[in-house]
């Protein structure tokens, strides 16, 4: 605290940032909310509570178990070389769970490449993530089925998308009615990297001025690949809200029901038309940035070790536990659902079908255009020719 | 001599810039600590310091602007976009300020910087880690292009393009960052905007640059078993484009193809075609071919084999053209 004092001296010119911890902070800072401790234990919280059920929670559980496992399912494919590459969801399963869980079906969400967890809640079929990491896609699903966008591997693409995309409710009128079956919002999940990118900070200040349904969520999970986030901020990233003009809120990243209640607060007030909230899920990637990255080559184990005691799953089951909420039947379904869902991947994932070379000039546009149906043309000639070659 | 791989020449070239130049700097995503995704710039940031070579913030705009900045302090930055397809927030700055200042200031401010790009597929990755939007720059008056495509060109056009005074797109065939050669450092560099005849023929050019010419070569090598000749250029330089030796070349041979794995659709095929055309007509015996991508984005890396040009369809090519 100190130490950051000194790096930021008050010189009467702007905000004290001697207040401030920088950007990351050993336990996430004082304004971090939280509602779940890392031992399990609810905690009290001035502004945010969760208001779901027992029942809820346990479904929490369940999901972040079985998401999980499909991250973990999915390394293992790439390992075995059935994916390219794959983006690990470890250690981020609470925040994307807790947020995609308070999205009501008529929200829409804009992804990263990691959102595995989301699109989980959002009902996307798993296997569906697969085939952009397998190459056998580009993402294909229909971000009108779910609700869920494409995977945005360009950094910070999405947030823009997003704020259009709640402008577009803004002019359907489905903001602000107070029917709770029709208000809507848009949620952008984006990393503590890309805040850094020209076109998230354009999409705060579009959000800003047209007061757009958006949700702002950012994953702070400390590194940017090899990049820690001081070189990406000297503040903590949810107070950069308030210079764009609205709120920000820090919540614990690793705590499911912090993220859902502060989600669902700000996705609240998005749709009764109060306009934009930045949320920061304080987090930690526990994983490797991609299955082609090596950490050890720019971070500590101590870190990882500090982060272990701060498990999503673990404090969610210990708090079951210890209230009586579940018993052991319940955690051995859940076990065997996982088993089930990764089975399902694994079968998936091998069987799934090659893409033809010859069906990519018929995605290009809506309209084909004559010379690319001639290149097709072209093309699947010369492939008949080595056919042919090959059967005489 | 050392054998040495195409990134490692790099490495080795940067290191020789900014051992001779203390004004050459390096800027990028992930450059320092992790050396670069492709490990291009591994042990610079521990050799020369977080002032030299600069972990940026996730934002090639930035990158690309506060290079200008730094260039018009008089040091030389080395930028580097790591995949081709992560350049483009960054194009408004290269096209209209990096490109243009030099112009705008009546030549009073020079912007000697280098933007090294990895570029080209055939490595399995994801969308945008496959791009070749070499054309794109080489279309931008005030940007000079080159494309380098083997070990030892790279260790010397890398260096080359530092001291040069203009801004440089500088490509590199990241599927062919593996690839060995022997380096003798002490050996004279052709200069920097220069094409080359790699293989001598008489039969029909190919003309190829970055990751294509290697399998220009082997197509060479495989024709020469059926009997043709074919004479392979590297281009090396793509703005400016040295085509003398092209023009010699293509009187000879009386036919020439050109070879990327750009989209064909004004790619650098189009120009060249068109330049041979003019200079050549009356020596031609066929149209000039072009052999690249097919004008749809890059797809899923389960079918990139059949979209990149491969040796087959360079000697198809070579086969249309002898027909004529
Ligand atoms: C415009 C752009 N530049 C660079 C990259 C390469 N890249 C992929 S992920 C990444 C780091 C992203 O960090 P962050 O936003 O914190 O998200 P995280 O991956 O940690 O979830 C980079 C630099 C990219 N995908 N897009």
């Amino acid at each position: 605290m100190s130490s950051a004092s000194a790096d930021h001296p008050r010189d009467g010119l702007g905000p004290d940032l001697g207040k401030v911890f920088g950007p990351s902070h050993a336990d996430g800072g004082p304004e971090l909310v939280q509602l779940l401790t890392p031992e399990g234990e609810l905690r009290e919280h001035p502004d945010f509570s969760f208001d779901g059920s027992i029942e809820d929670v346990r479904g929490f559980y369940r999901d972040l178990v079985l998401t999980r496992r499909v991250d973990t399912e999915a390394t293992a494919l790439q390992r075995q070389g059935e994916l390219g590459i794959w983006a690990q969801m470890l250690g981020q399963e609470a925040a994307q769970i807790g947020s995609g869980r308070a999205l009501l079906p008529q929200d829409m969400a804009f992804p990263t490449y990691r959102e595995h967890g989301v699109a989980w809640c959002r009902g996307v079929d798993p296997l569906n993530l697969l085939g952009l990491f397998r190459g056998v896609d580009q993402g294909a699903w229909d971000p009108r089925d779910n609700n869920f966008g494409l995977y945005t591997i360009v950094i910070g693409a999405q947030t823009l998308h997003a704020t259009g995309y709640a402008m577009g409710m803004q002019r359907d009128g489905v903001v602000g009615t107070g029917d709770p079956e029709r208000d809507a919002a848009v949620i952008a999940y984006f990393g503590d990297g890309a805040t850094s990118q020209g076109d998230v900070n354009e999409a705060f200040i579009f959000a800003s001025v047209f007061n757009s349904p958006t949700v702002f969520f950012c994953q702070n999970n400390q590194w940017a690949i090899s990049e820690p986030i001081e070189r990406q901020s000297r503040i903590p990233l949810y107070q950069r809200a308030l210079g764009f003009g609205f709120p920000g809120i820090r919540g614990d990243g690793n705590d499911v029901l912090a993220c859902h209640a502060v989600t669902k607060a700000a996705l609240e007030r998005a749709r009764e038309g109060s306009g934009p909230t930045f949320v920061e899920a304080y987090t930690y990637r526990m994983g490797a940035h991609t299955t082609t990255d090596d950490p050890t080559r720019y971070r500590l184990s101590d870190d990882l070790e500090h982060w272990k005691l701060k498990d999503p799953i673990a404090r969610v089951e210990a708090y079951l536990k210890r209230g009586g909420h579940a018993d052991d039947a319940f955690f051995a379904d859940v076990q065997v659902e996982s088993e089930g869902v990764a089975e399902r991947l694994r079968e998936g994932c091998r069987s799934m079908p090659d893409p033809h070379i010859l069906d990519i000039f018929e995605q290009v546009y809506a309209e084909q255009t004559p010379e690319l149906a001639l290149q097709k043309q072209e093309y699947a000639a010369y492939l008949d020719s080595f056919e042919g070659a090959a059967q005489s | 001599m050392t054998q040495i791989t195409l990134s490692r020449a790099i490495t080795a070239g940067l290191r020789k810039a900014m051992e001779d130049d203390p004004k050459v700097l390096i800027m990028g995503e992930d450059v320092g600590k992790l050396g670069g995704v492709f490990r291009v710039t591994d042990g610079l940031q521990k050799d020369f310091g977080e002032d030299r070579v600069i972990d940026t913030p996730l934002a090639e705009s930035g990158i690309i602007g506060t290079a200008v900045g730094l260039a018009m302090r008089g040091y030389r930055p080395v930028c580097e976009i790591q995949f081709d397809g992560f350049v483009y927030p960054a194009y408004d700055q290269i096209v209209s300020q990096v490109a243009k200042l030099h112009f705008r200031s009546m030549g009073k401010l020079p912007m000697p910087m280098v933007i090294r790009i990895p570029f080209g597929g055939g490595i399995g990755a994801v969308e945008h880690h496959s791009e070749s939007p070499e054309a794109q720059f080489a279309h931008t008056a005030g940007l000079k292009v080159v494309a380098c495509s083997n070990p030892v060109d790279a260790y010397w056009m890398i260096q080359q393009s530092i001291k040069a005074d203009d801004p440089i797109v500088f490509f590199e065939p990241k599927g062919r960052y593996w690839e060995k050669a022997d380096l003798d450092e002490s050996a004279t560099p052709l200069p920097l905007f220069s094409s080359r005849v790699v293989a001598e023929g008489t039969d029909a050019t190919l003309l190829a640059y970055g990751p294509k010419v290697k399998t220009c070569l082997e197509a060479a090598i495989a024709a020469a078993d059926e009997g043709r000749s074919l004479e392979v250029i590297d281009l090396r330089t793509l703005s400016p484009l040295d085509l003398d030796p092209v023009y010699e070349s293509v009187r000879k041979t009386g036919r020439a193809i050109v070879v990327h794995e750009a989209v064909v659709n004004l790619g650098m095929g189009s120009e060249i075609a068109a330049r041979i055309t003019e200079d050549c007509f009356h020596s031609l015996e066929a149209p000039v071919l072009r052999v690249g991508g097919f004008d749809t984005p890059y797809p899923a890396s389960r079918v990139e084999e059949e979209y990149l040009p491969d040796l087959d369809r360079v000697l198809d090519a070579v086969d249309r053209s002898l027909a004529y």
